[in-house]
């Protein structure tokens, strides 16, 4: 039993840090239906940052924690910056061009971002240090650290912060228009353009975030780690119904879950014969399984097919 | 143009196509090698190019047809099933050496299954769904290249398969290089020669296709699924088909690369391959033969070409570039550039790709 409460603890952190990503990408897709691929690479750019960052005042014998926070609000500013510029760039110029056309350019994004991350800070993966050294704290069984606790929390803070600012401040309210009907939105004095660059902002902030948990959490930083996450988060985002802000919340943690726990037993289920390393192929069967059974996602509303 | 004139036009391209290796090889190997992948990237476009040009649906995961074919070609024509089953051994001693007769109807046809049992279940989901769900079966199949030499090695993991037979047409190997007299015709400039006859097979199989009631059928369901589908198009059977069709594509051209380079493991399968594909089909000129030619030719040789100046610009950043980063970037920098430039594509088709122009009276 215990190891199934270790991994209940193990996906609910990596689902915290998925349902941050998927945020990012349903916020995006609700409002101007694009798979934004190179989110994945906002989360690599803001673990780097951070790295950077934390690497150069390591010697200044600040306590860990006193990085951590530094290091937040800089990478949060960088990713803005660059996800801000991104859409400025690449998408704007082509809101009216054919549906394949955006999203190529974002794959060229993702990949530009990857060569140019791999250029400014060299290709071999690096040590993220330790900033808060803990014993871990015993559950009765399974263990959890405090980077994982802060990890749960913060998200939870954050989530409570995004759902305040989508449903209660005017800016959530003229985002909320924007993706029903952007045209009816401008009439009423809502500026689209305003508004989509806002939602690229938020999403870059809470994929640095997401970035910085992760490296605090794997201890590693490399320009390929975005990759993954931001696949996996896209699957979340869908999970929950894409464009729905609580689904990608919940298609996150379920996913973590999923990963976490069939991870865990895959082995022993089957004999040996299937080890953890087909982990990463959870995601895309669960993707597959509920995209068949319930094309919009769990907590999708039905669409018609747009011709 | 007189047919007259159009038949020279041809016969001088033809002519040129057929030389340019001879030439090129007096350069060494490497620039007749990258020739070669370029026909097989073209080969590999127009296999997209149904499903994502003609038919508008969107497969991120077309890389995995081309792994179908390639690790099919591998095992069936390779020592490794030999040396790792018992049973194997017994029946063939010296490896496995299949006829290429046999393995590339196989490899066809199984990346043919693949696409179609794909298909069934995701081809009734919206454009960007889908594209999510074959880029996921992509990485499935990698993954199970990657994992599959336990408990018993199909796949023998990420070392790959090695000692892959050449090419063996009617008993002539094109693994050897022949001579003429004092003239040495090496392996890589026959194996291009292979390549441009599959190219132009193709080529004439998409033609064909394009103006059939088929390929009809798929372009009336890129512009209209509701349209089609009122106009009697069976739309699930059409994109199914559209999906074996441009898997099959994929298996074949994966056999060739098998056997070209005698050697196949799952990194030459990765995602980025994937969208490599997409971008040669996007940036030549989406459903436009001459316009996807263009993207892979441009896509596969550009960046090689200039892999021979890296040197300079390594030197000029301190070794932080160097030349399969600058091959990455230019990529990259063409998906970006070429898509806000030219939305449609360097060469798009000048009649189909439209929508029909918006009900507005003057």
């Amino acid at each position: 039993m215990d190891i199934f409460f270790q991994q209940i603890i193990n996906g609910l952190v990596l689902g915290s840090m998925y349902a941050l990503v998927a945020l990012g990408y349903t916020m995006v897709y609700g409002i101007i239906n694009l798979i934004n691929f190179a989110h994945g690479e906002v989360l690599m750019v803001g673990a780097l940052t951070s790295w950077t960052v934390v690497s150069a005042l390591e010697g200044s014998g600040l306590p860990g924690w006193v990085l951590l926070v530094i290091s937040i609000p800089i990478s949060i500013v960088v990713c803005s910056a660059l996800n801000f510029s991104i859409e400025k760039v690449a998408y704007r110029p082509l809101r009216n061009a054919p549906r394949l056309a955006p999203l190529i350019t974002a794959m060229g994004m993702s990949l530009l971002l990857q060569t140019l991350a791999m250029i400014v800070w060299k290709p071999n993966p690096k040590p993220y240090p330790i900033l808060i050294a803990s014993e871990p704290i015993n559950l009765g069984g399974p263990v959890i650290s405090i980077v994982q606790c802060l990890i749960l929390g913060l998200t939870a803070v954050i989530l409570a912060a995004l759902m305040y600012l989508v449903n209660r401040t005017k800016l959530g309210r003229a985002m909320r228009a924007t993706a029903e009907n952007p045209r009816v939105a401008a009439l009423m004095g809502v500026k689209p353009d305003m508004v989509i660059s806002a939602t690229f902002i938020i999403g870059a902030a809470l994929a640095a975030v997401a970035g910085i948990m992760w490296a605090a959490n794997y201890g590693t930083v490399q320009h390929s780690m975005g990759f993954l996450p931001g696949l996996k988060a896209f699957t979340a985002a869908v999970l929950g119904g894409i464009g729905n802000l609580a689904g990608a919340v919940v298609g996150g943690i379920l996913l973590g879950l999923v990963e976490a726990i069939g991870a865990g037993y895959l082995g022993e289920l089957t004999g040996g014969v299937l080890g953890s390393h087909y982990a990463d192929i959870f995601a895309f069967i669960a993707l597959i399984l509920v995209l068949t059974l319930r094309p919009s996602g769990l907590l999708g509303e039905r669409v018609a097919d747009r011709a | 143009m007189t047919k007259q004139k159009q038949l020279a036009v041809f016969l001088i391209a033809a002519i040129v196509l057929i030389a340019l290796p001879l030439f090129a090889q007096q350069m060494g190997q490497g620039p007749v090698r990258i020739m070669a992948l370029a026909m097989l990237y073209v080969l590999l476009a127009l296999g997209l190019n149904i499903v994502v040009g003609y038919a508008g649906l969107l497969d991120l995961g077309y890389v995995a047809f081309y792994a179908v074919g390639a690790y099919m070609y591998a095992l069936l024509a390779s020592p490794h099933l030999a040396e790792n089953f018992e049973g194997f051994k017994a029946m063939f001693p010296n490896g496995l050496h299949t006829p290429i007769w046999l393995v590339i109807p196989l490899g066809a046809g199984l990346a043919a299954f693949a696409g179609v049992l794909l298909g069934m279940p995701v081809l009734k989901l919206r454009g960007d769904y889908l594209a999510i769900v074959t880029l996921g079966f992509g990485e499935i199949i990698r993954v199970f290249l990657n994992n599959l030499e336990h408990p018993v090695n199909i796949t023998n993991g990420p070392r790959g398969l090695d000692r892959i037979d050449p090419m063996n047409l009617f008993g002539f190997s094109f693994g050897k290089a022949i001579e003429i007299g004092d003239f040495r015709i090496p392996s890589v400039t026959l194996y291009y020669w292979l390549f441009l006859a599959l190219v132009v097979g193709s080529l004439l199989v998409c033609y064909r296709l394009e103006t059939s009631r088929i390929g009809r059928a798929w372009m009336a369901i890129r512009e209209d699924e509701i349209a089609a589908k009122a106009m009697g198009i069976n739309t699930r059977n059409m994109k199914l088909l559209a999906f074996g069709m441009g898997a099959t594509f994929g298996g074949v051209s994966g056999a060739m690369f098998a056997a070209f380079q005698g050697f196949v493991s799952p990194e030459s399968f990765s995602l980025m391959e994937s969208v490599m594909i997409v971008a040669m089909v996007v940036v030549g000129g989406i459903g436009h033969l001459p316009g996807v030619i263009l993207g892979a030719l441009l896509l596969a040789i550009l960046p090689e070409a200039l892999r021979y100046v890296a040197g300079d610009v390594q030197n000029l950043t301190g070794g932080r570039i160097d030349s399969s980063i600058l091959r990455q970037l230019l990529i990259a920098l063409a998906m970006v550039v070429v898509m806000l430039l030219r939305p449609r594509g360097l060469w798009p088709s000048s009649e189909h790709g439209k929508a029909a122009p918006s009900p507005v009276t003057k």
